[in-house]
């Protein structure tokens, strides 16, 4: 079940066909109805549906006298690591519980601007650190598809409110791979921006240098038109670039007669799973049917990309993660000074995952193992950008990969930090040479789904766009088959 | 630690004081350096903060180009070669009154490098120069207010966020003395090109002493202690002396330095309880902020649009005015006083004249009210028109002093003053006889004492005239009238 598409809403909205009303009451009722009982996906952290609505009604009240925005009367789940004036910010975190942020995100901003409603706060491991949406101080999220699975993470919990037909947008963020592999694990349509296309003002810092915004869609073209709503230079956001933005949706009808399309060898390897290769392989037929080149190529540096992540990341969330102090805002816990109340409410505060995180990055940040480990890390940053830059400067427009390396896992299957991290094998590289990348879905293997990933190079998600209608297109029934 | 007795005079001269200075310069910026809130002194506790400077989950900071460009004014006229990329890098620590807590700071790409300044000549004329190693930006963090609530500590972040720039000295310093000079003249050219009030009370200026011994003759250095907390130029000075002091009665006695942070108490110095020595900052690039460049051609315009410095200015004043050493000294000691001279001097035309009264009447009347001479009721064309009455002889000098009292009082222009209050001078032949002739007649012995030829009394005369006049009479033209009457 699916929610109603953006582009409908819209239109339907605009017309008074629909009233927006009644779009977030369909919503609600099925949010109350996969939220409910044990067998409840936990979607959400906080929903206010009072708000929403009156949200709705003066979008109707407003109607007559203003041009229709982008996603007029459209209801777009937001992760907790977004602040938002009505709806508490948490992070999925206890060190964050009931905090309200004073302030607003641009792209909640931006989402109002375009008479979208904000919908939710939802679940995510906490402060974006994992791959599984299990990680999180309100208990896991589960898997629309089979909910003794994982719907994959961090941002699990928007994965599930398009998947499960709540919403047919919500915003989600990444750091390394969280929105691409939960679409992948939820069988929808998942898109990390190039790094700059997105503001992150208000969004909840984990590593700077790698987080972006990310939108889901229940379609390539709801996320085509949640992206092209929240994208944009922001003069808050020292790092977003003043670069215009196209219109996402133009390239939908078109084919890929012009396309050239890189299959890096390095995200097929061996030991590949087999059903994953043949469904990668069956979309690939469909790219050449379409018109698009395709050819191999390399991008050698990709497996350092996990170790570099897991490197640069925590580094970042040590320090990012630092006014959690208990001083200003937050969960605070007494102690024997001022030492002992730091102590008491970061370690309370924060869970075993994003503790052992803030404990690596703080070790690699420190003096005499800086250059060993930060530094090196860096340096190898740049030689997995080098690679992709070196790809698209050779011709090639997009990328085709798998966008995990499995399909949706067992709730607690994987206890072993290291072997979650292997989840992001695939997505982590693009967040660390600050491309853009989807996920979209491209079939079952025993009825979980499998995302397809494209990547292109810096600001063109224009190109990766056309390559993902046109794909999806192809594939029709299949991509969910 | 233990104390150790501070070693006599005698035995201080065998040993060498080496000195590096790291001072804080409050930027004059109006708004913060990463956010938009006023960076204003004095506000109600926490009344100038907004979500970047609280350090709210998402915030992120923006540069004030406006504290770049005072930064980079700073580093120019302190001879430091500006960077055209520099970083800022994150400085991380847990404090109550940091409330990121990471400073945002620069580390190994610092905004300007290899500076220096002069703080006079030696004995034998070399000019003494103090090498600056670096200059950086960097924000300030808050202020913890631990005497308001008893058993708790306050947190004011107004000031969390205002923009500093880190002047960091060689160790070339050699003696306390030269440490005081070092920071005069450093304020006197922060002051020259308007970059920071440079107030030490205020907190605009903060000064931290990195302080050594050595034997004379001894090229390496000895262990470093960091001295802070000092509030004056003169107890930076007394801070110095006292640390080099207990330095050399350790060394002396045979013990080692211990690298650690010392506080000054205002006679005395005292470990700092928290080892900040110890402190691994784990710096490392701010991602939030890009690589800062600065174009060529806008660092040369910078440099172009530098006022004239101290030093420029004591050389002009000394060749276009003619002003002693002395004089210069004094009248450049900062950028306003320098230009209240000048625009005088310009406009009375005789720069010695102009000299005098502002280093005499106008100096005092400062030093009395303790005004700055930037908010000076007396304008310098006011004053410039009160030197011409006097020059001309429409007043007497003792006339001047008065109506410059009246202008200090009043506001008000001289001649009208003079006008007013009755002093212009009388030079009229008829008026100033027949005064001549009532004094005369009125002090017989005297008048023919004078006529048999005693010149001396001719004061006691001129003055019984003067009283006569109430100070109007032109005295040069009342002594030939005088020598006149007597001359047949």
């Amino acid at each position: 079940m699916t929610a109603r598409s953006c582009a409908v809403v819209r239109e339907e909205t605009a017309a008074g066909r629909v009233l927006a009303t009644d779009t977030v009451d369909a919503a609600v009722a099925r949010a109350r109805e996969v939220g409910a009982g044990r067998d409840g996906l936990n979607v959400f952290v906080w929903r206010d549906d009072d708000d929403a609505k009156s949200q709705a009604s003066s979008i109707a009240d407003r109607l007559a006298d203003t041009k229709p925005g982008a996603l007029l009367g459209v209801p777009v789940a937001i992760k907790d690591n977004i602040a938002t004036l009505t709806m508490p910010t948490t992070c999925g975190s206890k060190i964050l519980e009931g905090y309200v942020s004073p302030y607003e995100s641009t792209v909640v901003k931006r989402l109002r601007a375009a008479g979208a409603i904000p919908f939710g706060k939802t679940n995510m491991d906490e402060f974006a650190m994992g791959s599984s949406t299990e990680h999180s101080a309100y208990g896991p999220t589960k898997n629309p598809i089979a909910p003794d699975r994982v719907p994959g993470g961090s941002s699990g919990g928007s994965a599930v409110a398009v998947a499960s037909g709540i919403v047919s947008i919500a915003l989600g963020s990444e750091t390394g791979g969280s929105v691409r592999q939960p679409a992948a694990f939820c069988g929808i349509v998942g898109v990390k921006p190039t790094y700059g296309r997105v503001s992150r003002f208000g969004l909840v810092a984990f590593a700077s240098s790698l987080d972006q915004v990310g939108v889901f869609g229940a379609t390539v073209d709801d996320a085509a038109r949640g992206l092209g709503a929240i994208a944009g230079h922001d003069p808050m956001d020292s790092t977003s670039a003043n670069i215009a933005v196209p219109d996402y949706h133009a390239g939908a009808n078109a084919d890929l007669k012009d396309l050239v399309v890189g299959l890096p060898k390095e995200y097929f390897p061996a030991s590949l799973d087999p059903e994953i290769r043949r469904l990668c392989d069956a979309a690939v037929d469909r790219l050449r049917g379409l018109g698009a080149t395709v050819k191999e190529v390399s991008l050698p540096h990709t497996d350092l990309a996990i170790p570099v992540y897991y490197i640069v990341a925590p580094a970042e969330a040590s320090s990012n993660l630092a006014r959690f102090d208990g001083v200003r805002y937050g969960f605070r816990l007494e102690g024997e000074g001022l030492r002992g109340m730091y102590e008491a409410t970061r370690s309370k505060g924060f869970g075993p995952e994003v503790t052992r995180r803030i404990l690596l990055g703080t070790y690699v940040l420190s003096a005499g193992y800086y250059d060993a480990y930060y530094r090196k890390a860096q340096q190898v940053r740049t030689l997995i950008a080098d690679d992709f830059r070196r790809v698209f400067e050779s011709g090639v427009h997009v990328l085709f990969t798998p966008t995990a390396p499995s399909t949706a896992f067992q709730i607690g299957a994987i206890s072993d930090p290291y072997e979650m991290y292997l989840s992001d094998i695939f997505t982590a590289t693009a967040n660390l040479a600050g491309v853009p990348a989807m996920s979209l879905p491209i079939g079952r293997i025993g009825g979980l789904p499998v995302g397809g990933q494209f990547l292109a190079s810096h600001f063109d998600e224009a190109r990766m766009f056309t390559a993902a209608y046109a794909l999806e297109r192809a594939l029709g029934a299949e991509a969910h088959a | 630690m233990t104390a150790t007795a501070a070693a006599p005079a005698t035995t201080l001269d065998r040993w060498e004081m080496v000195v590096g200075l790291e001072v804080h310069v409050q930027l004059k910026t109006r708004t913060k350096i990463f956010c938009g809130c006023s960076s204003d002194f004095g506000a109600a506790p926490n009344a100038n903060t907004c979500p970047v400077c609280l350090a709210l989950p998402g915030a992120l900071p923006v540069l004030n180009e406006r504290a770049v460009g005072l930064a980079t004014r700073a580093a120019l006229a302190l001879n430091c070669a500006v960077q055209p990329v520099s970083i800022f890098a994150r400085k991380n620590y847990f404090y109550p009154d940091l409330p990121k807590g990471y400073q945002i700071s620069q580390f190994d790409k610092p905004l300007a490098l290899d500076g220096w300044i002069e703080i006079g000549t030696r004995a034998v004329g070399a000019p003494i120069r103090i090498g600056i190693t670096r200059v950086h930006m960097e924000e300030d963090a808050g202020k913890s207010i631990h005497d308001r609530f008893s058993g708790a500590t306050a947190i004011d972040l107004n000031r969390s966020g205002v923009p500093l720039i880190e002047i960091v000295s060689e160790p070339d310093i050699r003696s306390a003395e030269q440490a005081g000079a070092y920071l005069r003249v450093l304020k006197q050219i922060l002051e020259y090109v308007d970059v920071s009030d440079v107030n030490m009370e205020e907190g605009s200026l903060r000064v931290d002493a990195n302080v050594s011994a050595r034997r004379r003759g001894e090229t390496k250095l000895g262990t470093k202690t960091e001295v802070k907390n000092m509030n004056s130029f003169s107890g930076v000075e007394r801070a110095l002396e006292v640390e080099f002091a207990r330095h050399v009665g350790v060394l002396e006695a045979g013990g080692t330095i211990e690298q650690q942070t010392m506080l000054w108490d205002g006679s005395a110095v005292r470990p700092a309880r928290s080892k900040e020595g110890s402190h691994d900052y784990r710096y490392f690039p701010e991602p939030d902020l890009p690589p800062l460049i600065l174009a060529l051609d806008w660092i040369e315009q910078v440099r172009k649009d530098l006022p004239e410095l101290p030093a420029a200015r004591r050389a002009r004043f000394a060749t276009d005015y003619k002003l002693g050493e002395y004089d210069v000294e004094v009248l450049t000691a900062n950028p306003r006083l320098a230009d209240y001279y000048e625009s005088v001097a310009r406009a009375h035309g005789e720069p010695k004249a102009a000299a005098n009264w502002v280093m005499g009447e106008v100096m005092a009347t400062l030093k009395t009210s303790g005004e700055d001479i930037g908010r000076f009721r007396v304008r310098p064309a006011d004053l410039a028109s009160l030197l011409n009455l006097v020059r001309d002889g429409i007043v007497s000098h003792t006339a001047g002093k008065q109506i410059f009292g009246h202008m200090v009082a009043t506001g008000d222009p001289p001649a009208q003053i003079a006008e007013r209050e009755g002093l212009v001078q009388v030079d009229d032949d008829a008026q100033l006889s027949a005064w001549l002739d009532e004094v005369l007649a009125e002090n017989p012995v005297e008048a023919e004492r004078y006529g048999n030829g005693e010149k001396r009394l001719q004061g006691v005369l001129i003055g019984a005239v003067m009283k006569k006049s109430k100070g109007r009479a032109d005295p040069r033209k009342l002594n030939q009238l005088l020598t006149a009457r007597f001359a047949s």
